[in-house]
């Protein structure tokens, strides 16, 4: 794809509609919108507010353990053989991955629009667990949901979340899956929308939030910035996150976005092959659309009707993509790529077994193609990893597919 | 003039409140889809919304996502829907017919084929639950030329500003949403509805049509009192579901409560 892009166009984006080109926008019900306009003027408010500005950092710094360390992986280095690899290590912030960056963000918005009320979708559970934990400690009322599938898969964070307070809504329409969760989270709030905060944990939906979710993760990609100017004196040549919705891929991604050296690659799940059709990897096989509050790339079939995907990890399990990933992806900024089932997983156990770290299903992904990538790199080439989240919440899922059952 | 302009304008002159019946296209199986739109217009109806189902409907309650269920379960599409317009309208060029879904299956057929074949089968409007005016900017330019009436919503949520604007670009009819919630939610507060469509009245002389929360005769008649058209869609729908094993009840059925809700707005 031919690059047309520029440092200054990425920077400005998304425009003053949400749109991130053809992408992004706001396709939701009338109810809904009055409310996101709201969202969006309070948060650019408050964006600018040193006050809110410091409240955030001091929480992330106190309460989540930022910064969290950029870590050379030298074992899996020369394991591999290629460039050096360094591990973005999100799975050490308090509740173990990524999201909770975001959570803390928008639960310090939901304090300050007033809003007494909380729900959040989730897939593995992560995100449902970061919003219960933000929602404990400012005693905010707390409502999770989450495919009926994915809470047998996810047994441990449901229970977490329920220790944590929140009540955990398994939903049962349509796939069972992240995409239903988030239909019924979107239903909830239509219906509370008065006193209720959406807390959505990935740079989808409507506008504002792809917007907001990419400027609470960016702390990630700051961070790494300057930890690696730090320990190698110039910047990464290959950036590598796995992509559900896109989270913690933005994250990293967004502050080098006018780094033009940086070459930025998302690793979307293959599930048993892209070939195969069986799979959750929309920016590379599938078309645009439009679903939950924006278009972007979706799995669907040609009647439009949104197609069942397939993932070892519950929180790749998703249909659609952030709408920035879909801009970054036809503007050539960024690569998207898959890896299986079968890739991720040997992942998992390679770094578990060679760095005694332990990477959630869904950060395996970009463990596999990072090493791929590294593989073909030179031995002065540096390759930044974004480990999202631990892999403890899986370790139910290995053992199945081990034939042990604990 | 339009279908949609001319029968809600014969409804105001004879003082009468539209009644405007939803079933979703395809439920619970595409072959019988016609026969219901005629039972509903036996029973009364003055326009039909005809549901286009989406595999995640997200406006919708429990009892039209199941509907949609249903409906996909058969397969039918877009496509579909519009063959089973052609085929109304071989016995039936009077009811104005509305198209009430989502974006995305539109969005697979393209916007403007999907507006050529719409109006060359005989539908008069098309309402998409999750294109706000903001997003709807060239699917309107296509309707208008299309003479297709580009139908939008209002909410108990929309300030102002909002309805100035939304009546601006609306034609054929504006949908009032009764309730915060989905369709088919429980409590409707008569004494709200009438308040907002005052206020709407304001901005605007197209027919007010008032939907979600309208369940059986009583709410319909109460409702009615200050609509311009009352839109009843779970209720059907509930019927349909529960007959789905026997769908040769289900017209009947269909017809009959139409009826009682029509005798209870005339009578009110």
């Amino acid at each position: 794809m031919s690059k047309v892009f520029s440092e200054e166009l990425l920077r400005s984006l998304p425009d003053a509609n949400g749109h991130f080109g053809k992408f992004g926008g706001r396709y939701v019900s009338e109810t809904l919108m009055p409310s996101l306009i709201q969202l969006e003027a309070q948060y650019k408010m408050l964006r600018d507010d040193p006050e809110f500005r410091k409240e955030f950092d001091r929480d992330l710094a106190d309460y989540v353990g930022r910064p969290s360390p950029l870590y050379l992986a030298s074992h899996l280095t020369k394991k591999v053989g290629g460039a050096k690899i360094y591990l973005k290590r999100e799975d050490l912030n308090h509740t173990g991955a990524h999201k909770v960056n975001n959570t803390i963000g928008q639960a310090l918005l939901a304090k300050h629009i007033g809003k007494p009320r909380v729900i959040a979708e989730t897939g593995a559970g992560q995100h449902g667990v970061a919003t219960a934990t933000v929602a404990a400690r400012l005693g905010l009322q707390c409502k999770v949901f989450m495919g009926a599938e994915d809470v047998k898969r996810q047994s441990l964070n449901v229970y977490r979340m329920k220790l944590l307070g929140a009540e955990v809504f398994p939903v049962e329409s349509g796939t069972r899956t992240l995409k239903d969760a988030m239909n019924e989270a979107l239903r909830d709030w239509v219906t509370n929308v008065d006193d209720t905060f959406y807390i959505i944990g990935t740079v989808a939906g409507p506008h504002p939030y792809p917007m907001l979710v990419r400027d609470f993760q960016s702390v990630i990609g700051r961070e790494a910035r300057q930890q690696v100017l730090e320990k190698e004196g110039r910047l990464p040549d290959a950036l590598v996150a796995c992509v559900g919705g896109g989270s913690n891929a933005i994250g990293l991604f967004y502050p080098f976005i006018g780094d033009e050296s940086v070459k930025m690659y998302g690793v979307e799940a293959g599930g048993d092959g892209v070939e195969t059709g069986r799979h959750a990897a929309p920016l590379c096989a599938g078309r645009p659309g439009v679903l939950h509050g924006n278009r972007t790339y979706l799995m669907e079939d040609e009647n439009g009707q949104i197609s069942d995907t397939h993932s070892v990890s519950a929180g790749l399990d998703y249909p659609g993509v952030g709408p920035e990933h879909a801009w970054l992806k036809d503007c050539g900024r960024a690569i998207y790529t898959s890896v299986t089932d079968q890739e991720a997983l040997a992942a998992f156990r390679e770094l578990t077994r060679v760095e005694g770290i332990m990477p959630a299903l869904e950060s395996s992904h970009a463990i596999a193609y990072a090493m791929k990538l590294a593989a073909g790199m030179s031995k002065d080439e540096i390759v930044v990893v974004n480990l999202s989240g631990r892999g403890d919440k899986d370790i139910h899922t290995i053992a199945n597919i081990d034939g042990i059952h604990a | 003039m339009s279908r949609i302009k001319s029968v809600l304008g014969a409804a105001k002159a004879n003082g009468r409140t539209a009644l405007i019946p939803y079933i979703t296209a395809g439920d619970p199986n595409p072959d019988i889809t016609v026969s219901l739109m005629h039972a509903l217009v036996a029973g009364g109806a003055d326009i039909i919304e005809l549901g286009v189902p989406f595999s995640d409907p997200m406006a919708d309650g429990p009892v039209i996502q199941l509907a949609c269920e249903r409906a996909l379960a058969h397969g039918t599409s877009l496509r579909n829907i519009l063959a089973m317009v052609a085929k109304f309208r071989e016995q039936n060029t009077e009811t104005p017919l509305v198209l009430m879904g989502y974006l995305n299956p539109v969005e697979a057929m393209g916007y403007d084929v999907f507006a050529s074949e719409a109006a060359k089968v005989g539908v008069d409007g098309v309402l998409i639950v999750d294109l706000p005016p903001e997003e709807a900017g060239e699917m309107a330019q296509l309707f208008e030329a299309a003479q297709l009436d580009s139908i939008f919503l209002l909410a108990p949520t929309s300030d102002a500003g909002r309805i100035k604007s939304i009546c601006e670009v609306s034609t054929g009819y504006i949908y009032y949403v009764s309730v915060k919630g989905v369709t088919g939610s429980a409590s409707l507060d008569v004494e709200s509805v009438k308040t907002k469509l005052e206020e709407i009245r304001t901005y605007t002389d197209l027919p007010l049509g008032v939907g979600f929360g309208i369940k059986d005769a009583a709410s319909a008649a109460a409702v009615g009192k200050y609509a311009d058209g009352v839109i009843v869609g779970s209720a059907l729908v509930n019927i349909i579901a529960a007959n789905a094993k026997s769908p040769q009840l289900i017209a009947n059925k269909l017809t009959a409560l139409l009826q009682e809700m029509r005798q209870a707005l005339d009578a009110s």
